[in-house]
C-alpha cells in the first residue's frame, strides 16, 4: 500500500464514523430534507467531472466528459436549490413555538 | 500552489460535516444547507484553477455547466412539494450517472492495464453509480405513478437477478485481472443499468423513499471512490460522508416504517400476489355514508378532533382548506389536533413540510408516539387521504404486507370519518378492515371540495 492510498483510506474510514455521527439524532420531520441536502453534498462529483472534462482530447471522452459535467451540474445545483425551498417551509416554526410553553401549563 | 489547494478541499470537508450536523436540527436545518453550499464553492473554487483545458475542454465544461444549472435549477424551482421524492430521486440519479462516467472516462485514458489502484475504484464507481442511475430513473417513474406503483415480480426472478450479477461479477474480473477495454467497462455499466431497474422493479411504490434514500448511500460511495480514483481528498470525504449518514437515514426510514431493509428491499420476492386472494373476498361490505350537514354537526359539536392527514390531501392541495377548518372548529371550542405519522405523504418528514407551507400552528402537529394514547377520547377522526397508516391490519393480519407496521390508533375513537375519492386502496394496495367499520362515516370526493363544503355547513351549524 503507498503512502497515499494509506493516507485516503485513513480518511475514508474516519468520515464513516463522522457521517453516522453527526445525523444519529435526527428527528423523522428533518428525514426527507437531510435526504435531499445529502443527496446534494455527493454532487461533489462535479469537481471530479470537470476535470475529465477539461482534459477531454477525443470525441468519446469530449462526450462522456459532457453528459458527467451536465448530470453533475444538475444534482448539484438541484439538490441545494430544493432542499433550500423545503426548509423555508419550516421558518414559520420558530415564531409558533412561542406559545408552546402557555398551552402545556393549562 | 497545491497545499492551497488541499487547504480548501479540507475546508469544504468542514463544512460538509457542519452542515449535516445543522440539518439534523429544525432549527438550523436552512443554515446547514448554506453552510453545504458554501463548502460545494470553495471546492469548485478550488478545482477551477487545477483545469487544464485541451480543445474542446473549456466549451464542454462551459456548456455543461449551463445546461446543468438551468435543468437543475428549473427541476427544483418548478416542482410541486407533493413531488418532492421524486425530483430527489431523479437529482440522485444524475450524481449516480456523473460518477460512472467519471470512472468510465479514467479508465478510457489509462488504456489497457490500469493500475490495481485506479481499476479498483473504477470499476466500483461503475457499477454502483450506474445501479444508483437507473435505479433512481425507476424509483422516480414509479413515484410520478408514468408507471405501476404494484411491485413487479415474475416466476424465476431471483434466478434472473442472480445471473445478472454473476455477470457483472465476470466483467469485473475481466476488467481487473484480464484486459480493462472499452467493451469489457462498458459492458459492465450496461449490465449494472440492467441490476439498477431489475432491483428496484419488484419494491413497492410505497417503500420508494426507502430505496432513494439507499440509492442516495449508493451514490456517496461511489462519489467516494472516484475520489480514490482522482486522488481528491473532497470527494472521498464528502462521498463517504453521505454514504454513511444516507446508509442510517436509510435504516431509521425503515424502522419509521416498522419493517427490517431486507424486508423493504426483498419482501416482494417470492410472494407473486400472495395478498390478493383475501383482498377479493371482502367485496361487496357496505360502508356507512352521510350528509354533509350530518357531519358538520358531528363535528362542530365534538369536544375532540384528531385529524390524519395522508397523501390524499397533498395530491388535492387541500392543506389550507383544512387548516381553514381546523381554525374553524377551535373557534367554536372544539380541541383539533393533527396525527402526523411517520410515513405520512411520501417519505417521512414529507406531511411535516406540506402543512408547515399552509401554516398550521406547529403545536398541532403531534407525532404517533406522543397523540396514539389519545385516539380513544376523540370524538371524530377526520382522516384526509390517509389509509394505510390507519389500517389494523397492520396489528391483526400476520400475512398482511403491512403487518408489523406502527400505525395510528384511529380505530379507538368514537366515530371515524373517511374523506376518500374512492374504496380504492392505499398506496400499499391493501384492502382496509376499518372503512367498512360500523362507527365509520365515508365521504367521498376530492379532499379540497368536501372540505370546502364541510366548511361551509359547519359555519351554518
Amino acid at each position: 500500500m503507498t503512502n497515499e492510498l494509506l493516507n485516503e483510506f485513513t480518511f475514508f474510514v474516519l468520515a464513516v464514523f463522522v457521517g453516522i455521527e453527526v445525523i444519529s439524532k435526527v428527528p423523522t420531520m428533518l428525514h426527507t430534507p437531510l435526504m435531499s441536502g445529502t443527496n446534494a453534498i455527493h454532487g461533489i462529483i462535479l469537481v471530479g467531472a470537470l476535470l475529465i472534462a477539461a482534459g477531454a482530447n477525443s470525441p468519446v471522452t469530449v462526450i462522456l466528459g459532457f453528459l458527467a459535467v451536465v448530470l453533475a451540474t444538475t444534482n448539484v445545483v438541484g439538490g441545494f436549490v430544493v432542499t433550500d425551498r423545503m426548509l423555508e417551509m419550516f421558518k414559520g416554526r420558530q415564531a409558533a413555538k412561542a406559545p408552546e410553553p402557555a398551552t402545556k401549563s393549562k | 500552489m497545491t497545499t492551497v489547494y488541499a487547504l480548501a478541499y479540507l475546508l469544504a470537508a468542514v463544512l460538509f460535516i457542519l452542515g449535516l450536523k445543522q440539518l439534523s436540527s429544525p432549527r438550523t436545518a436552512r443554515n446547514g444547507n448554506y453552510t453545504a453550499a458554501a463548502g460545494m464553492v470553495i471546492a469548485l473554487g478550488a478545482t477551477l484553477p487545477q483545469l487544464h483545458f485541451t480543445g474542446a475542454g473549456g466549451i464542454i465544461v462551459l456548456i455543461g455547466v449551463i445546461v446543468g444549472a438551468g435543468v437543475g435549477t428549473f427541476g427544483a424551482r418548478q416542482v410541486k412539494m407533493t413531488a418532492i421524492p421524486q425530483m430527489v430521486a431523479l437529482f440522485n440519479g444524475a450524481g449516480g450517472g456523473a460518477a460512472a462516467l467519471v470512472a468510465v472516462s479514467e479508465l478510457i485514458k489509462f488504456g489497457s492495464h490500469p493500475p490495481i489502484n485506479e481499476a479498483l475504484p473504477s470499476v466500483f464507481s461503475i457499477v454502483i453509480g450506474s445501479v444508483s442511475f437507473s435505479g433512481s430513473l425507476i424509483a422516480f417513474a414509479k413515484l410520478q405513478e408514468l408507471m405501476t406503483g404494484t411491485p413487479i415480480t415474475y416466476p424465476g426472478q431471483q434466478l434472473v437477478n442472480g445471473l445478472i450479477a454473476a455477470a457483472i461479477i465476470g466483467f469485473v474480473i475481466a476488467v481487473l485481472a484480464i484486459a480493462s477495454i472499452p467493451f469489457s467497462f462498458l459492458s459492465l455499466m450496461v449490465l449494472a443499468l440492467i441490476l439498477g431497474v431489475a432491483f428496484v422493479l419488484p419494491i413497492g411504490g410505497a417503500d420508494m423513499p426507502v430505496v432513494i434514500s439507499l440509492l442516495n448511500a449508493f451514490t456517496g460511495l461511489a462519489v467516494a471512490a472516484s475520489g480514490f480514483l482522482l486522488n481528491n481528498f473532497a470527494l472521498i470525504v464528502a462521498g463517504t460522508l453521505v454514504g454513511a449518514s444516507g446508509s442510517l437515514l436509510t435504516k431509521l426510514m425503515s424502522d419509521a416504517m416498522g419493517r427490517s431493509l431486507g424486508n423493504v428491499l426483498f419482501g416482494a420476492f417470492g410472494q407473486v400476489r400472495a395478498t390478493a386472494g383475501a383482498a377479493a373476498g371482502k367485496e361487496g361490505r357496505s360502508v356507512r355514508t352521510s350528509s354533509i350537514e350530518d357531519l358538520a354537526t358531528l363535528l362542530a359539536y365534538s369536544r375532540r378532533v384528531i385529524i390524519v392527514p395522508g397523501y390524499g390531501l397533498a395530491v388535492a392541495q387541500a392543506q389550507h382548506a383544512v387548516r381553514e377548518l381546523a381554525d374553524l372548529l377551535e373557534k367554536k371550542g372544539v380541541e383539533v389536533n393533527y396525527a402526523i405519522h411517520p410515513v405520512a405523504g411520501r417519505m417521512p418528514g414529507h406531511m411535516n413540510v406540506l402543512l408547515a407551507e399552509a401554516n398550521v400552528p406547529y403545536e398541532q402537529l403531534k407525532e404517533m408516539d406522543e397523540i396514539n394514547d389519545d385516539f380513544k377520547d376523540a370524538d371524530v377522526v377526520l382522516v384526509v387521504g390517509a389509509n394505510d397508516v390507519v389500517n389494523p391490519a397492520a396489528r391483526n393480519t400476520p400475512g398482511s404486507p403491512i403487518y408489523g407496521m406502527p400505525i395510528l390508533n384511529a380505530d379507538q375513537a368514537k366515530n371515524i370519518v373517511f374523506l376518500k375519492r374512492s374504496m380504492r386502496p392505499g398506496f400499499a394496495g391493501i384492502d382496509n378492515d376499518l372503512l367498512y367499520d360500523p362507527k365509520t362515516i365515508m365521504l367521498f370526493g376530492d379532499a379540497k371540495d368536501s372540505l370546502t363544503k364541510l366548511v361551509n355547513a359547519v359555519k351554518a351549524a
